[in-house]
């Protein structure tokens, strides 16, 4: 975002003035000034360690909301309010413009608390919170968290709407159910920590409850770093196949986006739309087995070498068979060579003998061929290769596929996006290359 | 392991434990219990985290929800204002019924009652519940202000939480005969992991009960719960992880530059002789994808290295295919000090990091021992025994004897 638009930092204006409003009758109420300065700097000190580089990445439910719910059952509306603002206004900001970004923040978080706090306070939460009146005080509790709910996801929805130009209706759309269940879990968390606050054993008690909370934070970012770790590998994987095989840069990836538009058009949940999409990246994985001699050969190839390099679906299952999460991606990366009439390899299966995964893979393979430019043809128009596939469906290719495909591709058009732009292939050592160390070259 | 008989310190905690099971169910069966529907509530609790229990390998505290329900079952003084009355010995026989209840399933899956977790838990509860009920029910607790003694059970349970990593770090230094040093600094990294949650938790399910009742137990359980699912996906994805890693080091396999099975025998072996060398488990983990990828540098080879017999190789060429193999790592994206180790894993061993040297004795022990056929073990290891003066590290051969001694001289089962 460069330049910020005017209607969006008047937007943010309306917002922050909204949120002075909250806090102006703050002067004039009695407020346990100890208690709002202890969760002040309890919610900023873990906002700036959950936004560090310890933790690293940010958790997408983002913040310590506990400790502000929990400021929202104990505290009148506007000191509660007040919780949120400096440890918002120092929170650490990825994007710029950040003074902006930090109003923001704490404009909508003050305004979410205050609303979640009157609520709780009118259906007399707060006695309940006093008395210890757990079944009792989770009614009041619900109500003041999905009023908080509520608010951030209409200011959220508003700034889309209006910095983005996003169409109300979708910037709207799955912000409540995505948030709801995360914020719930923190309301109960902050309830925990308002009832024991409230109790003998006092604040001490209380903090002790974002302790479970802190781990699972950082149990998560680990998973998420992990997850991206895997992902890079299995990217790098890829490109080195690629590479070997003398390939234009991104043929497994684009292989695995076309698999996994057939995948959705034909109706596929979610989950076997991603297994297909790694069927189409790792499809030809195989042919880190197969000599670079062989793969970069220029002219006709003999019969033997052809034998050989046609082995690589075989070497491709040998390596994928072992790693779970793949699922049918596995049988495509051993089938994806086979042809419906039974003139393919390894196994020369026919019709639905052919695993579906495997048939996907085929013409997707088939089109990322025609349509990118290689040592040996150059790259053909998206309509002749459609053409052509439509002409081979029913012999080689399955016709279902292939019309999803088509269907596909006249709905969304063929924009593939090489994703692995971050490695550089150069990188990769020539065969027989003398190579020094690079300290520090990735990561 | 049928013929292997339990070291000495195996048998007497499992002795103390079930010693202390049976007293306090004998002395809980005479006495009848206190509070029915207090028992009642927190063992079903825990029946409940134990039922949740995952088993693995990899699994420092299988089932949280299980420990933090029955530590603080031992360290409840209250129930929604109203002063309880069990002794340590119903604490102890609530939290054994329960756990072997939630066993049942386990067992019938055919997953083995795990003997160590039921006498752990049996020992560190008792421990808790000896320390604090009595003086509780003698009134000794009574002049301290709440924040003081909600830090008492805090501390409590710390201390337990210590004396229990020393307690698992002994036992598997028993069984394996891994050095005791690092074993126990890999338990008390895990007490600050999920063990803070459950520590955290069970201090304050007790306090909450004694404020709200009973009610408190099931909204506590969330957190900890959303711990534990967290923590079993970072498990999940780190298998996912390993099993690529060790599809990526097939390759090499696959293509015929190496025998099949050679990357995961080298890397189970070079585990076992890092836990022998005292390497900590993120030490290990390293360890592990280096030896997994040790020979990917193998690809980048125009034609392969005879029967891949990398240790047979002059310097110079071994070296250069190490340093193919670093880059080919470096690009995968997987730690920076994988890279390091596979790169540097033909230099002489003075000049090499220690997993370096590890992943290069290995390897070198299980090439020749293939290739020596019937008598190829011993063989080799009095050829890396000769080496030792340059090429292999002095302190890992007799590492790697070691461990060979104590697997009978097998080359290890390949899963």
């Amino acid at each position: 975002m460069e330049a910020v638009p005017v209607r969006a930092r008047v937007y943010v204006a309306c917002v922050a003035v909204a949120a002075l409003l909250c806090l102006l009758p703050l002067p004039g109420i009695r407020t346990p000034w100890w208690a709002v300065a202890l969760l002040a700097t309890l919610y900023a000190g873990c906002e700036r360690v959950a936004r560090s580089r310890f933790v690293g990445i940010s958790h997408p439910a983002g913040t310590f909301y506990p400790v502000l719910l929990a400021g929202a059952f104990l505290l009148p509306a506007p000191a509660a309010a007040l919780v949120a603002v400096p440890g918002a206004l120092l929170s650490h900001v990825e994007q710029r413009p950040l003074a902006l970004r930090r109003v923001w923040r704490a404009a909508q978080l003050v305004l979410g608390v205050w609303a979640a706090a009157r609520v709780h306070w009118a259906l007399g939460g707060r006695d309940a919170v006093v008395a210890g009146d757990v079944p009792y005080a989770l009614g009041p509790a619900g109500a003041a968290v999905l009023a908080f709910c509520l608010v951030l996801a209409l200011l959220d929805g508003g700034i889309l709407a209006v910095a983005e130009r996003v169409p109300v209706r979708r910037a709207w759309r799955g912000l409540v159910s995505r948030s709801l269940a995360p914020i719930a879990v923190h309301g109960l968390a902050g309830l925990m920590m308002a009832v024991l606050w409230r109790s003998p054993y006092g604040p001490v008690a209380a903090l002790l409850v974002l302790l479970p909370m802190c781990v699972s934070w950082w149990a998560f970012a680990q998973y998420h770093r992990e997850r991206a770790a895997h992902q890079a590998t299995i990217r790098a994987l890829v490109q080195a196949v690629d590479i070997k095989d003398g390939y234009t840069r991104g043929h497994s990836e684009r292989v695995g986006q076309a698999s996994m538009m057939i995948a959705r058009e034909l109706g596929m949940d979610d989950e076997r739309v991603e297994v297909l999409r790694f069927a189409g990246i790792l499809h030809d994985v195989g042919k880190l087995g197969v000599p670079t001699r062989l793969l970069r050969k220029d002219g006709p190839l003999t019969p033997e070498e052809r034998r050989v390099i046609e082995l690589h679906p075989e070497y491709g299952h040998e390596m994928v068979r072992g790693i779970g999460f793949l699922g049918e991606a596995r049988a495509a990366v051993l089938h994806h060579h086979e042809r419906l009439d039974g003139t393919g390899y390894p196994y020369g299966l026919m019709g639905s003998q052919i695993p579906e995964s495997a048939r996907v893979v085929a013409v997707a393979d088939a089109f990322d061929a025609m349509t990118s430019t290689r040592s040996y043809s150059r790259a053909r128009p998206v309509a002749v290769a459609l053409a052509e596939l439509k002409r081979c469906s029913g012999s080689q290719f399955d016709p279902e596929m292939v019309e999803a495909l088509v269907e596909a591709v006249g709905r969304a058009g063929w924009r593939p996006a090489v994703t692995a732009d971050d490695v550089d292939p150069t990188r990769i050592p020539p065969p027989g290359a003398p190579v020094s160390s690079r300290p520090g070259a990735h990561r | 392991m049928s013929a292997y008989r339990p070291p000495p310190l195996f048998t007497l905690v499992h002795g103390c434990a079930a010693l202390l099971a049976a007293g306090s169910l004998a002395v809980t069966l005479y006495d009848g219990l206190e509070e029915r529907r207090v028992a009642l509530a927190f063992g079903v609790l825990v029946t409940v985290g134990e039922l949740a229990r995952r088993n693995g390998a990899r699994v420092r505290e299988p089932a949280p929800l299980g420990a933090a329900a029955a530590l603080s079952y031992a360290l409840l003084g209250e129930a929604g204002g109203r002063a309880t009355h069990h002794g340590p010995a119903q604490v102890v026989a609530v939290v054994l019924a329960a756990s072997l209840l939630a066993s049942v399933p386990h067992v019938a899956r055919g997953q083995g009652p795990t003997l160590d977790h039921l006498a752990r838990r049996v020992l560190t509860v008792g421990f808790v519940a000896v320390c604090f009920q009595p003086p509780y029910n003698r009134g000794m607790f009574d002049d301290w202000g709440g924040p003081a003694y909600a830090l008492l059970l805090l501390a409590l349970l710390s201390l337990t939480a210590l004396c229990d990593a020393v307690l698992a770090a002994a036992l598997a230094h028993s069984r394996t005969g891994w050095p005791f040093g690092p074993v126990l600094r890999d338990e008390l990294r895990a007490v600050l992991g999920i063990g803070s949650a459950v520590i955290a938790t069970g201090a304050v399910m007790a306090l909450a009960v004694a404020v709200v009742g009973l009610w408190a137990l099931p909204v506590f359980s969330v957190p900890l719960l959303l711990a534990q699912m967290s923590f079993r996906r970072y498990a999940a994805v780190r298998a996912t992880y390993r099993q690529t890693i060790a599809s990526l080091a097939r390759a090499t396999e696959v293509a015929g530059y190496t025998p099949c099975g050679h990357a995961r025998r080298v890397a189970a072996l070079s585990q076992a002789v890092g836990r022998d060398l005292g390497l900590t488990e993120p030490e290990l983990a390293v360890l592990e994808y280096a030896a997994l990828m040790h020979d990917i540098g193998q690809l980048s080879l125009v034609d392969p290295v005879p029967a891949g017999a990398t240790a047979g190789l002059p310097a110079a060429e071994a070296r250069r295919i190490a340093l193919l193999g670093g880059a080919v790592v470096r690009q995968t994206g997987v730690d920076e000090a994988v890279a390091v180790v596979v790169e540097r894993q033909a230099d002489p061993y003075a000049e090499q990091p220690l997993a370096a040297r590890i992943v290069r004795a290995v390897n070198a022990y299980e090439e020749k021992s293939r290739e020596g056929g019937l008598g190829g073990p011993l063989t080799a290891l009095e050829e890396l025994r000769l080496a030792t003066a340059g090429e292999y590290a002095p302190e890992v051969v007799e590492s790697l004897a070691r461990v060979l001694a104590r697997s009978s001289l097998t080359l290890p089962v390949t899963g």
